[in-house]
């Protein structure tokens, strides 16, 4: 049976991990190598690395850090952000990186999901999505809920999977940082109106939180960052807790 | 040591880490010549399965690859071009294992691609020696191979059976990414390479 997986979600910048880490036995909180690695020994089904790097100029040092992370990880992970061009992902792709994730990019230019679907294949783009309510309705936000569009969240959804999108991975903005769990509600209505994978993100604070999304959503994967880097929910724990309720996970 | 047929699908820097990590020699099979190099040889494999088969017969190593006597290891759309036919593209593959790569069905309630870790269940072949049975392998895929008793070594389930991994002879083929795979893919990496002659 196929699992559903757990994805920590760590920011880098310049080749470094930011966002304070704090796990025991790390030598060094800023080298990503060294936090994937942790994370692989504990039980993590995948990573995702988002790229804040301001500058085109420093892209060197991503392509580097994924390098480094590609030689040393057993398991599967997606880089994501300033990725604009088909050069960018296939810079990434060959640099190891199992997926890529994009996010204003394709908002600003759809046309984009079609292309790295064609040159790389599906299982390759991932299509984030920050969504946020306003007036009722399921909002897409960009600049990290920022600046409102014109697209409402499901659309934007349904037409990114027709043009290629392998995976959707869905961040509420008005959970994220609540920490008072996944907004089950909007995650289980898009979960059941697509076709591919959805990795639910946004408001994780509890072990209760990631059973509710498995249990009453059909999304096949979690996100979350702080309380896995701060080890207030540590991976094994979670998985076991998971599999008491008869959740899919890789132990 | 293990010899990489390098014909342009998709990329194979985490196959070759993996290796490095296992401190497995490998080097690259660009020409017929180069089959005579190594002992073992993988064919890796990303993306689209009619694509990838009209890359490698651009070669010119398909005819040489079906006339090996080594071990041979395909790995995803690797495994999938030694099928007679895909649905992908339409396209006859190499023919080597004579079962077909279909596309999963949508309408069985599944999502697709088939991506994430699932089980598998092994027939206790060399390949999966010191994996226990059931162990989940990382799986990437829309198409699959058909499962067939007389050439499937580890079956997994996705709406319905399917292959996860198949030999014919010294033809072997797996549709999980094993360099993807934790610790048990890592050991089918070494497994593989230890295959006799």
């Amino acid at each position: 049976m196929l699992s559903k997986r757990i994805i920590p979600c760590l920011d880098v910048k310049d080749g470094r991990t930011v966002k304070g880490v704090n796990f025991v036995d790390l030598k060094d909180a800023g080298d990503p190598v060294e936090l994937a690695w942790q994370y692989a020994q504990q039980g993590a089904d995948e990573l995702v690395f988002l790229d804040i790097t301001a500058t085109h100029e420093r892209r060197g040092t991503t392509i580097e850090m994924v390098k480094s992370v590609a030689r040393q990880l057993n398991i599967p992970f997606t880089i994501g952000g300033g990725i604009t061009t088909i050069a960018d992902a296939e810079a990434l792709l060959n640099s190891g990186a199992d997926k890529i994730s994009i996010n204003s990019a394709a908002v600003r230019n759809p046309s984009l999901i079609e292309d790295l679907a064609k040159a790389f294949g599906v299982q390759f783009v991932v299509v984030a999505v920050d969504t946020k309510l306003v007036d009722g309705k399921n909002m897409v936000h960009l600049n990290g809920g920022r600046l409102i569009t014109e697209l409402e969240t499901e659309d934007w959804i349904l037409k990114a999977e027709s043009l290629g999108a392998g995976e959707i991975l869905l961040t509420s903005m008005d959970h994220d940082g609540t920490k008072n769990g996944f907004d089950c509600l909007l995650l289980d209505k898009i979960a059941r109106s697509i076709n591919i994978p959805v990795i639910a993100s946004g408001g994780a604070g509890k072990v209760e939180h990631f059973t509710e999304v498995f249990l009453e959503t059909g999304v096949d994967a979690a996100l979350a960052a702080s309380v896995f880097h701060f080890g207030e929910i540590p991976i094994p724990y979670l998985k076991s807790e998971l599999k008491k309720h008869n959740i899919p996970v890789r132990l | 040591m293990i010899g990489i047929v390098n014909y342009g699908a998709g990329n194979i820097f985490s196959l070759t880490s993996a290796l490095e990590r296992l401190a497995i020699p490998f080097g690259m099979v660009n020409t017929e010549t180069d089959l005579d190099k190594y002992t073992h040889i993988i064919i890796p494999g990303v993306g689209h399965a009619g694509a990838a088969m009209n890359k490698l017969e651009q070669t010119g190593l398909v005819e040489p690859i079906k006339a090996l006597k080594k071990p041979v290891l395909g790995i995803c759309v690797g495994m999938q071009l030694l099928t007679e036919h895909s649905e992908e593209g339409n396209a006859d593959m190499m023919n080597i294992v004579p079962v077909k790569t279909k596309l999963f069905d949508k309408n069985q309630g599944i999502k697709i691609p088939h991506m994430g870790w699932n089980n598998i269940d092994h027939k206790n072949n060399s390949l999966f020696e010191g994996v226990e049975n059931l162990t989940q392998f990382y799986f990437v895929h829309s198409y699959f191979i058909e499962y067939n008793p007389t050439f499937d070594i580890a079956t997994a389930n996705y709406g319905k059976p399917f292959s996860a991994a198949v030999q014919k002879d010294n033809f072997y083929g797996v549709q999980f990414h094993p360099e993807k795979s934790g610790i048990a893919g890592e050991r089918l990496l070494k497994n593989f390479s230890n295959l006799k002659q």
